[in-house]
This record gives C-alpha cells, structure tokens and sequence, in this order.
C-alpha cells in the first residue's frame, strides 16, 4: 500500500475548521485520491473544540489518524495547536495561528490560557510555523477569510501543486459571489507569503 | 427559507455516511421518510428533504416517526425514520409492535449510536434492539457501505416482510468518502390490505403473529449465513484472527493488514456457523465490536472460544490506536513506549452559549436565585449546568425536567422544604416529551415553576423546525403552535402563564420570584428567537468605556462569550474583605447587541460603539 497523508486540522467551533479541510479534501479528490474525513461535530459547534481528520492515498482504511501520525497539523488556534500536538508525527509540520480565542472557563478564572503555546510546541521539538492568520484576516477585510490565509499557508506542503489547493478554495467561494474570489485568492497568497511561500502566477 | 437543490446524477460522489444513506433511501423508491433531529443522525432528513418524489418531514419525537413510517409501510410503500440511539429508546414502543405485525413496503430505521458520546448523556448498543425486537440488523463500515447496505436493507425488508435496522455510528454519520451512486428506482405502493388479524395487535391477533416472527427470524438467520453482506479477507498472519462490524473492520485492517478478517455486515442475527468455520483457521479469534460484548457473548454461547473485552475497551471508539497495543498484549508482546510527544495539558474549552443567545438572560437569573432546584432538559439550554451559571441540577433524557421537578417535589423532606422548585425546557423538546410530563405536574397538583425557553427552533441540532416555528423540514407555512394557549389547554391557569422578553432581565427576575412564591403550577414563556437561525437581526455592537470599569465582573456572570477579562486584581475594602476585580472589554466584532450585559453593569461602563471605535477595537483585542 502506497503512503497515505494525513492531515489534522485543529480550531475552535465557528473557526471554518470543518470547511477547511472539505477544501483540502476536495483538492485531493480532484487528482484521483482515495480520500476520507472526519470531525466530532455535535456541541463542538458551540464555542467548543473541533478536530478534522483528513487521509488521502491509493486506498484508505480507517478514517481516524493515530496519534503520532500526521503529516500536517494546521492549528487554527493556538491553545488547541497545543492541545493537539501529540498527533503530529516526530518529522511533521505544524502551521499555527498564533491568534488567541480566550474560552469563558478562563474569562472567569478558573484555567488559564498557556503563556506562549506556540514556544511550549518548540519545546516539545516539533516543527512549527506560527503566524497571526487572525489579524491577517482582519486586515484583509474580514476575519473569515482566516481558513483561507490558513489554507494558503499549508499549499506548499502538500503532496501536490499548491495550485490545485488554490482552485479548490476559489471554486468554492466563486459559484457565488465574484468579490470573495477576490477576497480569497489575496488571503490564499497572504497565507503563503507568511509562511516563506512564494506568490503563485494567476 | 424552501429549499431547492439540484439532485446530482449518478457519478462519484464524496459523500458522508448520513448523505450516502440518504442518498440510498431516495434511489430505493422510498415515499416516505421521517425524524427527529439527534446529533449524529440529524443530517440524513435534512439531505433527504432536498430530494423530490418522496414526503420527509420532522416528527415531534422518534415514536411519531416510527409511527409514520409504519402506516407508509402499511399501504405498501417503502418508507424510512431515522434517530439517534436515544431516540429508538422513545421509539421503542412502536418497535416492539411492529416487529410482531411485521412489514409490507420495504421498511429501514436508521439508527446513529454515538460510541465516545460526542454530544448524548450516555453511550449505547443498538444492536441490543435488533435480538430484543428480532429483527435484522445491518452494519455498514464507511460510506460505500452505508450507501449499498440501506439498498440492500430495503430488499431484506421486503424479503422477510420485517423492519430493518441500519445501525450507524457517528464514525459513519459524520465521516465523508468517496461514494459510487446510482438512480432512483420508482416503486408503486401496492394499496392497503384490510386484515385485522395482521394489524390489529389485540392479544387475539397478536399471538398467533408471534410463531411468523420467529420463522422470520430463522429466515435472517439463514440468510446471514450465505449473504455476501458477510465475508472473510484471507490474511498471511494467523495468529489472530478478528471478527468485525462496522467502522471496527477499517481499523482491524489498517492496524493489521496481514491478518484474516471475518466482516459482519447483517450482524443479527449472528451468522454463527459461518463464525465457527472462520475460528477454525486461526489460532485465536478477537471479536472487536462497538460498545458491548454482545457477538462475543454469543460465539461464546456457541461454544466458539474467542477474545473480546478481556483485552479491548468496553467504552468509546475502536480506532487503530486503541485496538494495536491491546492485541499486542494479547499476543504476549512488550508494548513500548509511543514515539511521538505525550498529550498536552490544556484548559477545557467546553462548548459555550453563543453570543447573545436568549438563554443567558435566563441562566443569568436563575444563577441569581437563591434556595431554588433547577430540573434541566436536553438541548442547548443543557449549558447552563456550566460556567459561569451552574444553574442546571438535573438532566436525563427528553422531556424529562417535567417530571422528575414533580418527583422533587412531591418527594421532598425537611431539608428540601423550603426551596422553589423550577423545570426547564425548550421548545422542541416540550412538544418531543415535555407536554405530558407538564399534564402530569397540572393534574397532580405539583408545585413546579416551568421556563419554556421558546427559541423557534431545534437550536442543539442545527436550528431545524418544530411546530413552534410554524414552518415545515422545507421552510414552507404551516400550523404553529401557541404554546400560552397549549399550556392552558394542559391545565395551567391562565393568570399563571407569562410570556416574557428574556432580555429584559429586572421583569424575568420579578416574575420568577413571585411564581415560585405562589404554591402552584405556573409557566413563563421566553419569546426570543435562537440567534443563529436566519431571521435574527444583530443590534449596535457594545463597547466598554475602560476609565469607567471597576472591575466588579457582574458582566462576567451574564456568560457571554464576547466579554473578555482584560486585567484582574484584589482589593481589600474598608470592612476587611477581600474582592477579586475583573476588568473587561467586550470583542465588538463578535457583540450582536443584545444589551444583556449593560443591566447588571452598576458603573454604566458599557455604551454603544461607534463604527471607528469597533474596527480599533478590533485590532486592539487581536494585537
């Protein structure tokens, strides 16, 4: 059996976590993959911890990546980064949001938020790109366009093109309205640029 | 909103299970399908809602939906209901019944047992109710499989003229693969068949049903024997040899791909011969099924010698991960140490109410009542047991805060005797299970303060419709509920119904307190919608002045997730003691205006923000 990759996509309900990785998951489909997915859903939609599992290859068996077997952690919120690190495979790269969603357990004091989540990943010896894809995004003109900087981000550390990342995410956004292609293709090369890509031709 | 979809045609599709099995229902010609929403099943009625040339609609409970789908199946069409493994708890009734009078049209239940419970209060086995009600049990391992296992449930169905479970597992429901699809087929009802002693389940009529219901039985049976529903994959390691169902086969064969596999698909009843010849072959069987030990149990009784729970989890999922170190063990092997770094500890991040959501005003208030036992219920509203209210003391199943509140306080001591008894339900959840519990509270004279917390929609599950919104599973116009007058109907005494703007909290406040003084049943009626449906409209944003914020954190306890803590600090006031400050701002892009926050803040620190000030504000809070 040819290397499956995995991909774990980590964030916090609201976030697009789950949006995110259908894109990632659609890009693979496009090349002929074998490819499943799956999250917990349910109350993580409120505010609450979502994960997404992504595999791709010849044939995929089980759905679910094992700890210590993503390729790719995409952390979309750093705390969670953090909480999720013990997926990621020894040799793996993780690309984090270093932006902050503070929880109400914390607001009240009872827990409080890691001092520098994304230090605590070096520490643990794993390769870690960080970046504020939150404030991008606000910059942008939108603090949704977040799954995107962060899609763009993980483009060239995939096992295809970053181009066909790219097309996934705009035929997404462009059956329906022209100006979030826009949007989306500049927040896709911001995303890239953060992380020492370089600008794909349009 | 009506919703209109174009149906894709036959092709490769990426589809999750509840899209692959609704996908399947709509191909086998079906004609009527009902539910009621229930993580993870909810999705199926509502992809099915969009397929034409069948009626779907939401049931008010899992019975109803059975109910419906039985009469359809009755006058010889194929019909369909789907529910949560809670829900076949509720639809059990109608279960065991139709199990004995048996099935005409082609008749499936799908079932989506939670197993790791991401979202129930416990974790159940379905497949216990296909050998308690005899009827066949299907268990599909991914999307492809769901997809072929509902066709082939259909047929199975109107084989043996029984219902047919389709047991799914949210690691089916909610995972997406490629699936390969076909067209619908029509198939014509072939029209009602008056016969009393078929459908008429007088102890007359039923008795001589139940030797049918065995032989059915015994049909499955042999049928399990022989379908291709059930298979082995040969494998060159015969050490172990595992017996699967279910999402386990796709995590015994990517943990062991060496290893021999007998694959379950129509699971009940058990294909026991055919488990016999299998064991054979192989030095040791390990059954690994999701959640109870219940094929292990059997093969056991069958006098097949076998592996199981000795050596696996009894709770929660199966994946590689889990299944690899334990069959290591079983083999007598050193299971080292994993190579990869440990788990992290990090806070909790439970799920939270949204911003704004009509609900904290009310947990807000209770949270402020003193001597008062809270009856809670399921739904979104189940948060309120959480930071920062605590204002929830019991939860069990749908509908149930009507009448264990009337137990409290019919049961009450000494000790009890002087607190204010309060339920609280939801909308859909009242008319689910909650309006007879509320008869039973009128009728028997409890003293019990209800909260109907009316938010127009099924707002845990996605914010479908109920007969509360007045709209259907397609959005369109129909019967709406006043649930003032239904309360009345139920027995409450009008002078003790209120409906009440649960963002106006002094009013909420004041009515709780005088209805829980008076010794009667009473119901108020909250009247804001959910704030993620599509008719909410967001307010003017809030912004909190900081030169005027003391830090007295009332704000805080309001719950919303859009107030932040800044800063926090002590001081130690004249009398002695010591106050913990919490000094906020409020995250304007996220602040809908709902104006909750600005009552209890004493100092006025909270005032509308204008356009500039919210984009600085913004990029404040993210810096």
């Amino acid at each position: 059996m040819s290397k499956i990759t995995n991909i774990l996509v980590c964030g916090v309900g609201g976030q697009g976590v789950m949006t995110a990785t259908e894109i990632l998951a659609e890009a693979a489909i496009s090349l002929g993959f074998d490819v499943k997915k799956t999250e917990v859903a349910g109350m993580s939609q409120r505010g609450g911890v979502v994960t997404s599992h992504l595999r791709f290859g010849d044939v995929v068996l089980s759905p679910q990546i094992a700890p210590g077997e993503a390729d790719l952690l995409i952390g979309f919120e750093s705390a969670e980064a953090l909480r999720w690190s013990h997926m990621l495979r020894p040799d793996g790269v993780a690309l984090v949001n270093s932006g902050r969603i503070v929880p109400p357990v914390v607001n009240l004091g009872l827990f409080d938020y890691p001092e520098d989540p994304v230090a605590q990943m070096r520490a643990l010896g794993l390769t870690v790109h960080a970046f504020d894809a939150s404030s991008l995004a606000i910059q942008l003109g939108n603090i949704r366009l977040g799954n995107t900087v962060m899609l763009g981000a993980c483009a060239d550390r995939l096992p295809f093109p970053a181009e066909v990342l790219r097309d996934a995410v705009l035929a997404r956004f462009g059956t329906r309205k022209p100006q979030l292609v826009e949007a989306n293709r500049g927040a896709f090369e911001a995303g890239r640029r953060a992380v020492g890509g370089e600008a794909l031709a349009a | 909103m009506p919703v209109t979809q174009t149906v894709p045609a036959a092709a490769r599709m990426f589809l999750s299970g509840n899209d692959a099995v609704a996908r399947a229902v709509w191909e086998a010609g079906t004609r009527v399908a009902a539910a009621y929403p229930g993580t993870p099943s909810t999705e199926i009625l509502e992809i099915l809602s969009r397929y034409s040339g069948l009626h779907t609609e939401w049931s008010i409970n899992e019975k109803v939906s059975m109910e419906v789908a039985l009469g359809a199946s009755m006058v010889g069409a194929r019909a369909f209901c789907a529910m949560k493994h809670v829900g076949l708890n509720v639809a059990s009734d109608a279960l065991m019944t139709m199990t004995v009078t048996g099935t005409e049209g082609g008749l499936v239940i799908a079932v989506a047992d939670d197993v790791g419970m991401s979202s129930s209060q416990n974790e159940q086995d379905s497949r216990y109710w296909g050998r308690f009600a005899h009827v066949p049990v299907l268990e599909p391992s991914d999307s492809q499989e769901a997809y072929a296992m509902t066709l082939a449930a259909f047929d199975l169905s109107e084989r043996l003229k029984s219902p047919v479970i389709l047991r799914l597992t949210t690691r089916i429901c909610h995972v997406k693969g490629v699936v390969h699809t076909g067209e619908r087929i029509e198939v014509e009802p072939k029209g009602f068949v008056k016969d009393p002693r078929h459908w008429v389940m007088v102890p007359g009529n039923a008795k001589p049903r139940l030797p049918t219901m065995f032989e059915r039985e015994a049909a499955a049976r042999a049928q399990a024997e022989v379908t291709p529903l059930n298979f082995q994959v040969d494998g060159s390691d015969r050490r172990i040899g595992f017996v699967t169902s279910g999402p386990t086969f796709m995590h015994v064969r990517e943990a062991f791909p060496d290893a021999p596999v007998f694959k379950l698909g129509l699971s009940c009843p058990p294909p026991l011969e055919s488990l016999r010849r299998f064991a054979a072959t192989v030095d040791t069987v390990l059954v690994v099924e999701e959640t109870e030990p219940l094929l292990e149990t059997e093969m056991k009784a069958a006098g097949i010698a076998c592996h199981g729970k000795d050596v696996l989890p009894r709770i929660g999922e199966l994946a590689p991960d889990v299944l690899e170190p334990a069959v290591r063990r079983l083999r007598g092997e050193v299971v080292p140490e994993p190579e990869h770094v440990p788990a992290q500890q990090v806070f909790p991040r439970p799920p939270t109410m949204c911003v704004a959501c009509p609900h904290l005003g009310v947990y807000y208030t209770l949270s402020q009542m003193r001597n008062v036992i809270i009856s809670g219920d399921i739904g979104c509203y189940t948060l309120g047991a959480g930071h920062p209210w605590n204002a929830l003391d019991t939860c069990i199943s749908m509908g149930a805060s009507m009448g264990t509140a009337l137990g409290m306080d019919k049961g009450r001591g000494k000790a009890d005797e002087n607190k204010k008894i309060v339920a609280v339900i939801g909308d859909s959840t009242f008319m689910h299970m909650g309006m007879q519990g509320l008869l039973d509270i009128t009728w028997n004279r409890g003293n019990v303060t209800v909260l109907l917390l009316d938010n127009r929609a099924v707002g845990m599950t996605g914010g479908q419709d109920n007969p509360g919104t007045g709209r259907d599973i397609h959005g369109e116009e129909t019967t709406r509920v006043d649930f003032a007058k239904l309360c009345e109907a139920l027995g409450v005494k009008k002078e003790r119904i209120h409906v009440l703007d649960p963002y106006e909290l002094p009013v909420l406040f004041k009515a709780l307190r005088e209805e829980t003084k008076i010794e009667e049943p009473s119901v108020i009626i909250t009247n804001r919608p959910c704030v993620l449906i599509d008719h909410y409209q967001p307010a003017k944003s809030y912004t909190v002045e900081e030169d005027r914020c003391t830090g007295c954190g009332n704000c805080v306890e309001v719950g919303c997730p859009a107030i932040h803590v800044t800063r926090r600090d002590k001081v130690v006031k004249a009398s002695g003691k010591e106050v913990d400050l919490s000094f906020v701002r409020i995250e304007t892009s996220a602040c809908t205006g709902c104006g909750l926050c600005v009552q209890p803040c004493a100092p006025e620190a909270i005032v509308h923000a204008d356009p500039v000030q919210s984009v600085q504000s913004v990029q404040f809070v993210r810096k």
